[in-house]
């Protein structure tokens, strides 16, 4: 949904909290893990009023999260909007076999993988970037600085993308900014176009990801730096640690459990870049390169008018997406213990 | 705190690391700020200056008109509305409905509680997509509608988790009391336990709020009626569609001619300058109010390493 990318780190960094109450809440829990707030209950019945005061709400969950899931059928059918589903003709996995029917529509799948692994590792490849940040961050004494740097550097990540566009069209459209100081300083004769181009689409969009997030990235690390335990700090001083010492062997070594397990979620959502970014940056020159799989189903499906191949593609993306999250969650809870969902 | 005590000895490398560390902050600070100032000097300078690009450091030729101007530019107002009302009501409604569920599932008498509870925290994990989401608010005769913005954010699982955290934190004694002396579930809630989680309630206010100001993608899917558009949306279009942002500077003409000079006659630069600042201005005065919240939401969510 919409709403909850606006904030992703939060979204991954639910993490520990639901798996907590699997084990806590449930009936069948043994007694003695019962907390003293869940003995008070002991014995009374259980209340229905309780849950129709909350059924309202669950019939939200149920219209916008559950129903839409029957939606899928779409996939099956030679869906006319006009006509509802019951009105158009069943035809079986004809969407999903046209996908990878003709080579050019092989070509098209084809290339818009390759953008979405592409982006989705750029930004994997970048990821121990925010840990360096509040790591070098850290050292920084002046405390007025160190918030002003931190106010500046996280407000990019509270604007929408649209934001971002329009920044990016004021300073390097051919009319923008960069185009007319490079012209004044005689350096360039022509604009060059920035964006309306097929050239380098991967790495501008990486990079203007990083400018959003960066700073708000470090933030997570920043505070797990003043978790750590001074007496670490203590003892690696008296073995003789200098500053750089200290950040190699006791800082980046306490960041990584944090890390990794932002990581492994990283790699669970690889195939959903999300369409905003690519939408608002998408042009008829790097359509090519910029079209990931979230906006590939938005282009052909609302703009395209094939409902049903769009739902075949999201269908499939959806369950291959469950199935990494739930792979990387095996792996995660073999190597520390915990699961991170 | 600080891992760098006085006592620490400074060892030869230090002076120009900090020198370098301090200059490399401070160029990717001034990167990430200055984006914002450009927006803000150029919606103030003279429009015809700021046409050519050629206002880059401080305003040139100041003036405010254009903010006077652009209210009175076709669906501005009823943008700016749209938006404030999706804000104020949408950040109402799942403040409200995040406290409410978030307490009553810590309620272990609640029939089939953890039933329930995973049925909500699930739908985290799993999306049913782009076009099923657009099939089923067709149905519901949600398109064109503004409950689109509304309806389908009020139950928001990860608000929920958070609330509940904070009030299975609270004494448990604080309920007891007051069953004791006859409250029933619901007035535990509005007289004990609400007033008592104002801070996770704020931290959950200011990301839906910022949320809902920012949100633009239901406008695109959702929303072809005009007068439903946010402000969000509006600025896409301006941005990318010449054509509409020239109708829109010709409307303008049309308007204020009489009175207009070339510094305030304004130009598709100006409008699209002085509709960003509009749509920025809110996120820059929140922020650095708010940044202790943000900060905590984050940490409140963050993994326990």
């Amino acid at each position: 949904m919409s709403l909850t990318q606006g904030a992703p780190l939060l979204d991954r960094g639910t993490a520990d909290t639901p798996d907590r109450e699997r084990g806590r809440g449930s009936e069948d829990a043994p007694r003695g893990r019962r907390r003293d707030r869940d003995r008070r209950h002991r014995g009374k019945k259980a209340s229905p009023a309780m849950f129709l005061v909350i059924l309202p709400f669950l019939v939200l969950v149920l219209v916008f999260s559950y129903l839409p899931l029957a939606g899928w059928a779409t996939a099956f059918y030679d869906y006319k909007p006009a006509l509802g589903l019951s009105g158009s003709d069943f035809v079986g996995f004809q969407w999903f076999r046209m996908l990878v029917s003709s080579p050019t529509q092989l070509q098209q799948i084809g290339q818009v993988m390759a953008n979405t692994l592409a982006m989705s590792f750029l930004g994997i490849a970048t990821s121990l970037l925010p840990v360096f940040f509040a790591m070098l961050l850290n050292e920084i004494r002046a405390p007025w600085f160190k918030n002003a740097v931190q106010t500046l550097t996280t407000l990019p990540n509270f604007i929408s993308w649209v934001l971002v566009y329009m920044i990016a069209f004021s300073l390097f459209s051919t009319s923008g900014l960069v185009n007319s100081v490079l012209n004044d300083w005689g350096i360039i004769t022509t604009p060059i176009k920035f964006l309306d181009t097929g050239e380098h689409v991967w790495l501008t969009m990486l990079l203007w990801s990083l400018w959003k997030g960066l700073g708000w990235g470090a933030i997570m690390y920043l505070a797990a730096i003043t978790s750590i335990d001074p007496a670490l700090y203590e003892s690696a001083r008296i073995d003789g640690a200098g500053r750089f010492q200290l950040m190699r062997y006791i800082t980046f070594p306490q960041l990584m459990p944090t890390y990794v397990v932002l990581l492994v979620l990283s790699i669970a959502n690889m195939l959903n870049n999300g369409m905003e970014q690519y939408y608002v940056f998408q042009n008829a020159f790097n359509k090519e390169h910029i079209q990931v799989l979230d906006l590939y189903v938005y282009n052909i499906g609302i703009t395209g008018n094939s409902l049903s191949m769009a739902t075949a593609l999201g269908m499939l993306k959806s369950v291959i997406s469950v199935v990494l999250l739930v792979t990387a969650n095996a792996i995660a809870k073999r190597a520390r213990g915990t699961s991170i969902i | 705190m600080s891992i760098t005590s006085p006592a620490l000895k400074r060892t030869r490398g230090d002076f120009p690391f900090a020198i370098v560390n301090y200059a490399g902050f401070l160029l990717f600070a001034l990167l990430c700020a200055y984006p914002f100032y450009f927006l803000i000097i150029n919606s103030i300078s003279a429009n015809d200056m700021s046409a050519l690009g050629q206002v880059r450091l401080w305003p040139e030729g100041f003036h405010l008109s254009n903010y006077t101007q652009i209210l009175q530019l076709d669906g501005l107002s009823a943008a700016a509305i749209v938006s404030v009302a999706r804000t104020v009501i949408g950040t109402a409604c799942t403040v409200l409905a995040s406290a409410f569920l978030g307490f009553m599932f810590t309620q272990e008498r609640m029939w089939k509680r953890s039933l329930w509870y995973r049925l909500v925290i699930f739908t985290m994990y799993f999306s049913a997509g782009l076009i099923p989401m657009y099939i089923t608010m067709k149905t519901l005769g949600l398109t064109n509608s503004f409950w689109v913005y509304i309806l389908p954010a009020i139950v928001q699982p990860f608000n929920i988790i958070l609330v509940k955290t904070y009030v299975e934190s609270m004494p448990a004694s604080l309920q007891e009391a007051a069953e004791i002396d006859g409250a029933g579930t619901l007035r535990v809630f509005f007289r004990i336990i609400l007033p008592n989680m104002t801070p996770i309630l704020a931290t959950v206010a200011i990301f839906t709020a910022v949320a809902q100001w920012n949100s633009f993608q239901d406008t695109l899917l959702y929303i072809t009626d005009q007068k439903l558009y946010s402000l969000q949306y509006l600025l896409y279009t301006y941005t990318n569609q010449a054509s509409s942002l020239a109708q829109a500077a010709q409307n303008a003409q049309g308007n204020l001619g009489a009175l207009a000079t070339a510094a305030t006659t304004q130009t598709p630069t100006s409008i699209r300058m002085t509709v960003a600042v509009l749509v920025v201005l809110p996120i820059l005065f929140i922020y650095p109010l708010f940044q202790r919240y943000f900060v905590k939401g984050i940490m409140l969510g963050a993994v326990k390493g």
